[in-house]
């Protein structure tokens, strides 16, 4: 045993001495994140690039609790800023106001539920709204299993459904969206945690149809088919970058926010974060297959950032297909 | 004569044929064995190989020392192979001791009623807990009770509690394997229990207490799901504080208070990233994992060769 016990701390010493050595720094000041895993992907970019242009002089962790999870830490105090793939709920904003917790809430981009289709699927155009609820509402469970029971035209072929798990907050949002109610959805489908899993259902079945965020489409495009949806003016628009933008790819387009607690937002560093955050953050979210907000959306919430705008603007309650200027326009709520 | 009244079946020559088949099938299983084997070496090594193909792209210096990024061909292991080696000393320095000495109390000194009948068969039933349940015991206790955050202590004293049971069984079969004889030798020399148990039993046990340990080790490594719970992070640009320090008294363990990250939870959160070429990274993280636990095993098996040669009986 004492063998095993030297021989592991030295190899590990050593090993650690060579190269990690020179990393280590004094005591620093950290910006502690937490949150969705959607949003995930910006945050680390924008910490790496971060910290890259303060030299390493701040430091930046990011972890990947959850919406949920992420505001129960978030309203403990724990952690400086909470990533978010849906807006505060009544019963988060209750417990963050008896702890005292007050923050402000900030849109960083967009995310476009993309529904994909096989290639070889020649038959879906689009889709509108009633054409999604009919293949996802509760009551579809086991009655809607042929594509012609969605439209008669369309063949007498096997409706293989892929969808992400009922912990995603990309399900909550589109089972608001379709079929009014979060969380409402059938259950008969191949449901994942793993967006990948479900990229693969549908590269791999010429009946699939499924739904995701628009970063794994772009990853896949040439695998896949994006569905144009028909939106409430009767449009049909395909997902994009300009069609999040300027509002019509709706209602499957969500904002994704961070929430900032109001103590933490008053150390410089983490002022110097959001500001890099709001200005830099467009390109880096776009790199990483998100859609930025547009330009001035980004100057209005730094704004608000510095004026201690306090508050969610939504009450806590979700809503689907707000544009953002509408939602910068309102007025938060603690 | 008396061969006439023989049965058939006590005829040499009959013998001779039902040898050859008992002896045929002996081989038989010998075969099945050894395909069986193969088979389960196999899959092991086709996983291994597909692994190591799969991230030969990211095999290198940079892989190791450069910490996790948004660009795959930037993003590296550094946080999280640290983050796993400390994780991995904390739990051996907690669930090795604790667990050995509850096995020694458990088979040299406990009674046998039905009070130790009661723990036996609850130290058992832990190690089938499923181990989300030990980290959701973890946050509520080690986080929050005892104030440890998320913290490298916090993971190591999670795992430690996984994998107790596991090192207590182990070494509690390897003591029974210690024959009755040497104990009683001992005695009748005028040992006392735990001078029996230092000098004799567990010399002689050390091979066993070490497969237990490197049993629960290798499942320790390989947890993802109680180090989420407990707030391991996904995104860490720098290490846990050194534990050597240049003022006195030159050793620190701030380090057990510090946020981290782990193997598996760099490996997971590179398989379900959007960009393809993350796959590659998540791979090489994976050969690498099993890289460090055959690493951990290989000297596990090492100093149990030691040991052995020590034995004399």
């Amino acid at each position: 045993m004492k063998l095993w016990h030297k021989l592991g701390a030295s190899v590990f010493l050593t090993g650690f001495a060579a190269v990690a050595a020179p990393q280590f720094a004094h005591a620093q000041s950290v910006i502690k994140i937490d949150g969705s895993s959607t949003v995930f992907p910006i945050a680390e970019a924008v910490a790496e690039e971060f910290q890259i242009s303060k030299k390493g002089k701040v430091r930046v962790t990011v972890g990947i609790a959850g919406t949920g999870g992420g505001f129960k830490r978030f309203c403990r105090g724990e952690t400086d800023i909470s990533n978010a793939s849906r807006p505060i709920l009544k019963e988060e904003m209750e417990v963050c106001a008896k702890a005292g917790i007050k923050y402000m809430e900030l849109p960083v981009a967009f995310d476009a539920l993309t529904v994909v289709v096989n290639p070889q699927n020649n038959w879906v155009k689009s889709l509108t709204a009633a054409d999604l609820k009919k293949m996802w509402e509760p009551g579809a469970q086991g009655r809607v299993t042929k594509w012609n029971q969605v439209r008669s035209e369309w063949p007498a072929q096997p409706l293989m459904l892929f969808g992400p798990g009922a912990d995603s907050g990309t399900f909550d949002y589109f089972t608001e969206a379709v079929n009014g109610k979060a969380k409402a959805s059938r259950g008969d489908y191949t449901a994942s945690e793993d967006d990948n899993v479900l990229v693969q259902g549908v590269e791999n079945n010429k009946n699939a149809i499924g739904y995701f965020g628009y970063a794994y489409y772009i990853a896949h495009k040439d695998k896949m088919r994006a569905v144009p949806i028909v939106n409430p003016q009767g449009k049909e628009i395909g997902p994009s970058i300009a069609a999040v933008n300027d509002g019509s790819y709706n209602p499957l387009s969500r904002p994704l926010f961070i929430y900032v607690r109001d103590t933490a937002a008053a150390r410089a560093e983490v002022k110097e974060f959001i500001n890099f955050y709001l200005t830099d953050g467009a390109k880096l979210a776009e790199e990483v297959g998100y859609v930025p907000l547009p330009a001035e959306a980004y100057k209005v919430a730094l704004k608000h950032f510095n004026d201690k705008k306090l508050g969610t603007v939504f009450g806590g309650v979700p809503e689907v297909g707000v544009t953002i200027d509408a939602l910068l326009a309102r007025e938060g709520k603690l | 004569m008396a061969t006439a009244n023989v049965p058939d079946y006590l005829h040499p020559d009959s013998i001779r044929t039902g040898l050859s088949r008992r002896k045929m099938l002996d081989q038989v299983f010998v075969i099945v064995g050894l395909v069986l084997m193969f088979a389960c070496l196999g899959v092991l090594a086709v996983l291994f190989m597909n692994l190591v193909l799969d991230g030969s792209e990211r095999f290198g210096w940079d892989f190791f020392t450069n910490f996790p990024s948004r660009r795959a061909e930037r993003a590296g292991i550094l946080g999280a192979w640290v983050g796993t080696s400390l994780i991995m000393l904390v739990t051996a320095f907690c669930a090795v001791p604790v667990g050995v000495a509850a096995a020694i109390y458990l088979e040299e000194y406990a009674p046998k009623n039905w009070f130790t009948a009661i723990i036996e068969i609850n130290v058992t039933n832990l190690a089938g807990v499923p181990s989300i349940v030990y980290g959701l015991l973890a946050l509520g206790l080690f986080v929050y009770q005892f104030g440890l955050g998320q913290s490298i202590a916090a993971a190591g004293l999670t795992l430690a509690l996984l994998i107790l049971p596991i090192v207590i069984v182990a070494t509690r079969e390897s003591i029974r394997a210690v024959p009755k004889s040497i104990r009683e030798a001992a005695y009748g020399l005028g040992a006392t229990r735990w001078e029996v148990t230092k000098d004799h039993v567990l010399p002689y046990s050390t091979g066993g207490i070490l497969t237990g340990m490197i049993l629960g080790l290798s499942r320790a490594i390989g947890e993802t799901a109680p180090i989420i719970t407990i707030g391991a992070l996904s995104f860490i640009a720098f290490l846990p504080s050194s534990p050597i320090t240049s003022e006195f008294p030159f050793i620190s363990f701030q380090w057990l208070n510090d946020p981290f990250t782990a193997m598996p939870i760099q490996m997971f959160n590179w398989v379900s990233r959007p960009d393809q070429a993350f796959q590659a990274n998540a791979a090489a993280a994976g050969a690498i994992l099993l890289g460090m636990t055959l690493l951990m095993n290989a000297v596990a098996i090492w100093i149990r060769y030691r040991f052995r040669k020590k034995i004399n009986w």
